[in-house]
């Protein structure tokens, strides 16, 4: 750093001086304030390597597979809030990463990647570990560089993490060819304050149309049956957008429910949380939704997993949408006022509005909507019963809450019946608490998620619910954990199935379980001790707190295998097809609505 | 930005309170009756770019990836001094469609405008055809009086064919090429659609 301090420029101006051009790249990444870089090493990217270490300010995570970088750096990004950062070498090692940016671009999360590329003079000529890293990447960024000139390099930096973190975010690619990185070039201060001028191109709108939220607002003062429905939007937006909503549901007495990405923004044990909606929602988020008359819907996307099918969606409620991407309003769903914005300004602008005009909610209609709420939620659509010798799955995840909710917890998940339940089951009280793989559901995102999250958080308790056939998909980054001494707990709801799929055969394929038994799985035990870790394992409904205990008071990482009922089915469920009031809400009465016609098509 | 907010009402008036709302009060606001049209339209959008590497392959691997309609496509920098190029699309689709379209193109990082020539006001619209026909005798004469008549160029000749250029719209172009069809048309190499606004107004503006 002791040269950028000589080389101040109000941004866009060029360094006098000459760096080379991997150096450039760590200026950049340093002036972008990253802390944490993820990633792996390799011939592209080996002059970057040796500027890694010959500076401290940038702590480098060797992670044991490019895509356990990428979901790290998720994990980092989305319990900070900041941009996760990524380093990786030119073929294998971008194709690698492609599955965890994908996964980052349909969750929205900041990442800039950094991919080596052979020599420019050998790109095209298939050369060693040459893959088209930019074709390959384009449709799983929101936006890629290759960088041909070392005196661009810093700049391309500076905007891919403007890209990255601005407006809906993203992950980000620059590709760097071996010779930019060895060349020498000028650095470029990146452009901030008042000398920071518009992108030339990107420039999203961040604050809302102020008639159409007072529209919105006047249209929630109308309504007798809303109903918040959230999402991840509300966490990309920052604390203040939970903040805020929080505030706005208070004032409004609106009940409110959540999409998967949305957990945390609205504390689950606030007075006026309905339960996440979805495919695996609540009874009472859904049958809210279905019934509502007006819905109100802040940083969510109407994924289908949200909406069932769609000709059957809240079929008499007025809907508005606010998103800060444009074409993310009237996508799936038609909506009556749709608003371009950051959630947290239009959250502010909302209550400005309510206050200013001494809005009120209808009383009365608010109170026979929140009685016949009320009334759905006696139905408990969650309930299980423990009994007998085996561990139900709910149970674990019921009994980690109880014995974490106290202390700083991180939650991440991999896929499957065991995110559903954790969903479920642990209740988030506060954003950026629960990381989970919700658009591109990638088995094996929840392992190199905590790491990332354990590297921001060194003193959080930091625990993976896991799966134990989508463990098996990451299952090498225990060994970046031991290295940096991150006590991650990986939690194994281990029901020898790959629970999700044999839910699907059961409910849809007459039971024929193809491939969904793992007829060899490991020993986790002896595997976490293999790797370093600490391995134990649980059976007995009765010894499971004083597992969770021990589990947590070890400052080491943990593998937790939980042996549970194999049968257990995730419930409730709207089968595919059908709408929010075509629930299956227990084991007795599937066989009544199995999914037939269109719905077997669907995912 | 749009328009202030226009009305302010009590609460107790709850029920007049949204209706008294004009739907069109600012910019954005779609008619619900024109985003549940069933129907398909013809769009040419045109879309102003950064002219770098690889913003052609955003452009068509974002209407590949999404399943939308490429009827025809041109481009070609048309602002050295700056580095912009214009890309025209003509597409077809329901309002819905078009309008996710336009949204999409937008969000792609070196895109500086979005217009559809379509719906914002009136446009012309041109393209090329290159249209050879081979033949003799009466279908030779024939073919070169359909010409004439087309106001097309006889750009090459030979005792046994032609290369007509036409230049029009889609609509017109289409017609010469199915009117050459019985006079011995072998191929025809068309430019696609360039299309422009019509009055003084630019499309940054």
């Amino acid at each position: 750093m002791a040269e950028a301090a000589t080389t101040e420029r109000n941004g866009d101006t060029p360094s006098k001086e000459l760096f080379v051009g991997a150096r450039l790249i760590l200026k950049a990444l340093q002036e972008q304030g990253v802390e944490v870089i993820f990633g792996y090493p390799g011939g592209a990217v080996l002059p970057i390597y040796d500027e890694i270490f010959k500076q401290n300010s940038i702590r480098h995570v060797l992670v044991r597979h490019e895509q356990g970088a990428v979901h790290a750096a998720e994990g980092y990004a989305r319990s900070t809030g900041k941009v996760g950062c990524v380093l990786v070498t030119s073929g294998p090692g971008a194709t690698n990463a492609v599955t965890g940016l994908t996964d980052a671009l349909m969750d929205s999360i900041p990442i800039v990647c950094l991919t080596g590329q052979v020599p420019t003079h050998l790109i095209g000529n298939d050369a060693f570990q040459e893959a088209d890293t930019v074709g390959i990447t384009r449709p799983c960024t929101k936006h890629n560089y290759l960088v041909r000139d070392v005196n661009k390099l810093s700049e391309t930096i500076h905007e891919a993490f403007y890209v990255a973190r601005s407006g809906r975010p993203g992950p980000v690619v620059v590709d760097l060819p071996k010779d930019v990185c060895m060349a020498m070039g000028h650095y470029t201060t990146a452009p901030r304050g008042v000398q920071r001028k518009q992108h030339k191109t990107y420039n999203p709108k961040t604050k809302p149309d102020s008639a159409a939220i007072a529209h919105a607002v006047a249209m929630m003062a109308a309504a007798k049956k809303p109903v918040f429905y959230t999402g991840g939007g509300i966490i990309n937006s920052g604390p203040k957008a939970s903040a805020l909503l929080r505030e706005l549901v208070k004032l409004t007495g609106f009940p409110i429910t959540s999409t998967l990405m949305g957990l945390g923004a609205y504390p689950a044990s606030g007075d006026h949380w309905l339960g996440m909606l979805g495919m695996h929602g609540t009874y009472e988020a859904n049958l809210a939704m279905h019934g509502c008359d007006l819905m109100i819907n802040i940083g969510a996307r109407f994924d289908d997993r949200v909406t069932g099918n769609l000709k059957f969606f809240a079929p008499d409620s007025k809907k508005i949408h606010i998103d800060i991407d444009a074409s993310s309003i009237n996508k799936n769903v038609i909506v009556d006022l749709g608003i371009v914005g950051d959630c947290a300004i239009a959250l502010e602008d909302m209550l400005a509005v309510w206050k200013a005009k001494k809005y009120q909610a209808d009383q009365k209609a608010l109170k026979a909507w929140w009685r016949q709420i009320e009334e759905w939620k006696s139905r408990d659509s969650l309930k299980y019963v423990q009994k007998g010798k085996l561990i139900k799955p709910q149970y674990a995840i019921q009994r980690l809450f109880e014995l974490t909710k106290k202390r700083e917890t991180y939650i991440t998940t991999e896929v499957g019946q065991h995110q559903m339940w954790a969903a479920q089951f642990y209740r988030f009280d506060q954003p950026n608490h629960w990381l989970t793989s919700g658009g591109l559901g990638t088995m094996g995102y929840g392992l190199p998620a905590a790491v990332g999250v354990q590297m921001a958080h060194r003193d959080a308790l930091v625990v993976d619910i896991a799966g134990e056939a989508s463990i098996m998909m990451n299952i090498q980054e225990l060994s970046t954990a031991v290295q940096y001494h991150l006590p991650v707990k990986v939690f194994i709801i281990n029901n020898q199935y790959m629970g999700m799929v044999r839910q699907w055969q059961e409910l849809l394929h007459g039971g024929r379980y193809s491939e969904s038994y793992s007829e060899a799985l490991p020993d986790f035990v002896k595997l976490a001790e293999a790797f370093g870790c600490v391995g134990m394992r649980v059976s007995d409904p009765a010894k499971m707190d004083d597992t969770i205990k021990e589990m947590i008071s070890i400052d080491r990482p943990v593998v937790c295998d939980v042996s549970v009922d194999p049968k257990e089915n995730c419930f409730p469920m709207i089968p595919s097809g059908k709408a929010h009031n075509e629930m299956i809400l227990g084991q007795d009465e599937k066989s009544g609505k199995a999914i037939t016609g269109e719905g077997l098509a669907l995912v | 930005m749009a328009k202030k907010p226009a009305k302010t009402k009590t609460p107790s008036k709850r029920a007049k309170i949204v209706e008294e709302q004009s739907s069109n009060l600012y910019e954005g606001m779609i008619p619900l009756a024109r985003l549940r049209d069933k129907e398909t339209y013809r769009h040419v959008v045109s879309v102003l770019v950064d002219n770098e590497a690889g913003v052609l392959a955003r452009v068509i691997g974002l209407f590949a990836g999404r399943g939308y309609n490429i009827e025809s496509l041109t481009v070609s920098e048309v602002d050295r001094d700056r580095g912009l190029s214009r890309i025209n699309v003509a597409t077809s689709g329901t309002h819905q469609t078009i309008d996710q379209i336009k949204a999409q193109l937008g969000r792609l990082v070196p895109v500086h405008i979005v217009r559809d020539l379509t719906d914002d006001g009136p446009s012309v619209a041109r393209e090329l055809a290159l249209v050879k026909v081979a033949g003799v005798g009466e279908k030779r004469v024939e073919a070169l009086r359909i010409g004439d008549i087309f106001r097309a160029n006889v750009v090459d000749s030979s005792t046994q064919s032609f290369v007509f250029e036409v230049v029009g719209n889609t609509d017109k172009v289409d017609a010469f090429i199915d009117l050459m069809k019985p006079l011995g048309l072998v191929e025809v190499s068309r430019t696609g659609v360039a299309a422009i606004a019509r009055g003084a107004r630019g499309i940054e503006k």
